[in-house]
């Protein structure tokens, strides 16, 4: 019993991390049509950032912060710098985030070695919360939290302010929007930057789960595809969904089968690919 | 036609000479990896060049294959049933993976293959009663065909030689064929395809069938030259780094891969003796060739050869 609840737990804080890093990234894909394959790395990045800054004595949610914006500006340098000399080839664009990805794994395991790097959770969510005889990781409760929160905010921004509006509309008809006079290659930066700094964010956050390690990347990335593939790119919803999804998935994978994993991680995604190539809240044809 | 003839010949004779001229064991075995990489490219150019598919999951097959025979072998099947057996399930998986990856075009055929291959990989290295994980399997002993041994680089090389050069035959029989021009046909134009009656999508399917036996074959020729397999030789980068030689060289064309293959190789052999970032590099590479190549070394010297001659014959008219 203990066991099914802790995992239970475990997977849907999890699952809140995911969402963190497949939110934005779903939304850039669904805007510009390419799944920016640097995002894994955008992810480990804020984890060395973060392991960083409480190195060197910063407190925990500077860090987080620090990591967001860090991120965020190398997010905003690629998209200006490079991807955009790409328009309208959506080949080339993707080829060159994977080019990137290298490039970011490789300089990261050179500043920061092949050693994992521990990051502490913040002493005051250190204790855990007794709830009815179960002791509950309080850091975990907090992710999902700071997770929902997030959740809530990109809603509100999508739904409910003009340029949530805007956006929706170019995932929906680029060339429309283009044509109404919505900047569209503005939103471009903007969706960009904003799944740079979640996954900024998120790699701190996850930092005390997970630790920053080479290879970080390549195990988050396949999971933010596979939960966008769910999901739908471009859907939030799809995205919330999804993240959920998978971190059930992949946490009881590992501690039921631990040689299947990523079977069973398939698995899902192999039905919605058959039987609904768009995802299950898709607005785009990928 | 003659000349084009006579440069295949020049080239075939190069290629059968080199363990004659070049006598150091390293550099014969350089080579023979590069043909290993320059038919995993070629096969991979069969979906990329050809059938505009973009797939980042090839390498699993020369894993699946690598693995499987490995397996096999060690399961107590003699060396020719081992062979047989692993290309013909990697082409199996080959042909599942096409139905899964089909289901999408363009950019979500790319992902899909991305995460079927990530699945490989992470099979490989998470099942560890299967595949021993990180540590990877050994290979016993290379085959012996036909009795004959290959197991000093030079006859090594020249078994990989052979085995290349029925592969880059098949191939361009097949790019050369109703059915190649079927497949690219797919490529420009799905919907006119259509239209005048053809099944795109058993076009594309299989081709992906044709790209992954011949990138098993590959796999095969891997094991038996490394005599060992580990989820390394299967990751994304690998991947990655066929579908850059395949760009590097030129899509478009069917050579391209193979110089790709040549250059790739060759610069990553020589930085990984002198420098540890071999990785930076790659994704400089694939950058900067995607920014200012994209289509590739072997188009851009043949445009540049065709400018070229004109010139020349204005320039020696009297």
């Amino acid at each position: 019993m203990q066991f099914w609840i802790i995992q239970t737990l475990n997977s849907i804080a999890f699952g809140g991390l995911l969402f963190l890093l497949s939110s934005g990234f779903s939304l850039a894909f669904g805007l510009m049509r390419i799944p920016n394959l640097a995002h894994g790395g955008f992810f480990m990045l804020g984890a060395y950032f973060g392991a960083t800054i409480t190195y060197f004595g910063g407190n925990f949610w500077v860090a987080v912060l620090g990591a967001g914006l860090g991120v965020g500006l190398i997010g905003i340098l690629f998209e200006r710098l490079i991807l955009r000399r790409l328009a309208g080839n959506v080949q080339g664009q993707v080829l060159v985030t994977l080019g990137v990805s290298f490039i970011i794994a490789d300089l990261c395991l050179l500043i920061w070695t092949g050693d994992p790097w521990t990051v502490p959770a913040p002493a005051e969510l250190r204790p855990p919360i007794r709830l009815g005889g179960f002791a509950f990781p309080t850091f975990r409760l907090v992710v999902l939290g700071i997770a929902l929160v997030v959740a809530v905010a990109l809603y509100l921004l999508m739904d409910r302010t003009r340029l949530g509006a805007m956006i929706r509309a170019g995932v929906d008809d680029m060339e429309m929007a283009r044509g109404v006079g919505i900047p569209v290659s503005l939103l471009f930066t903007i969706v960009f930057a904003l799944g740079a700094v979640l996954a900024g964010l998120g790699g701190t956050l996850g930092a005390p789960m997970l630790n920053a390690y080479p290879g970080l990347d390549t195990d988050m990335l396949p999971l933010a595809l596979i939960v966008v593939i769910l999901g739908g790119a471009g859907s939030l919803l799809g995205a919330f969904v999804g993240s959920f999804v998978v971190g059930f998935l992949y946490n009881f994978g590992i501690a039921l089968f631990p040689d299947l994993a990523y079977f069973i991680l398939f698995l899902p995604m192999v039905l919605v690919l058959v039987f609904m190539p768009q995802g299950l809240f898709g607005r785009v044809q990928t | 036609m003659r000349r084009s003839a006579l440069l295949l010949g020049i080239c075939a004779v190069v290629l059968i000479a080199v363990p004659l001229v070049i006598r150091n064991e390293f550099y014969i075995n350089l080579a023979s990896q590069i043909l290993i990489y320059a038919l995993l490219a070629v096969s991979v150019n069969l979906l990329l060049g050809y059938g505009g598919m973009v797939s980042l999951g090839h390498a699993s097959f020369l894993g699946l294959s690598a693995y499987a025979t490995t397996l096999f072998l060690l399961w107590g099947a003699g060396q020719f049933w081992a062979a047989v057996g692993a290309v013909i399930f990697s082409t199996l998986c080959g042909a599942l993976f096409g139905v899964l990856a089909l289901r999408a075009s363009g950019i979500g055929f790319l992902m899909i293959t991305l995460a079927l291959g990530q699945i490989v990989w992470g099979i490989a290295y998470r099942a560890n009663t299967l595949t021993d994980g990180d540590n990877g399997l050994r290979f016993p002993a290379r085959p012996q065909p036909f009795g004959i041994d290959i197991n000093s680089a030079s006859s090594f090389y020249w078994f990989t030689l052979i085995v290349f050069a029925v592969a880059l035959f098949f191939i361009w029989r097949v790019t050369r064929s109703p059915f190649g021009a079927a497949l690219q046909g797919a490529r420009d134009q799905p919907r006119r395809m259509r239209m005048l009656g053809h099944n795109v999508w058993m076009i594309q399917w299989l081709a992906f069938v044709l790209a992954s036996f011949w990138g098993s074959v590959a796999g095969l020729l891997y094991v038996y030259y490394n005599l060992f397999i580990s989820p390394h030789a299967i990751s994304l980068q690998q991947s990655a780094e066929v579908l850059l030689m395949a760009i590097l060289g030129g899509a478009s064309t069917l050579t391209g891969p193979v110089v790709g293959a040549v250059i790739i190789t060759l610069v990553k052999n020589l930085v990984s003796s002198y420098v540890d970032r071999w990785n930076t590099l790659l994704g400089a590479i694939f950058v900067i060739v995607i920014l200012f190549m994209p289509f590739g070394i072997v188009p851009g010297v043949r445009q540049l050869w065709a400018r070229w001659r004109p010139a020349k014959k204005i320039g020696g008219a009297p």
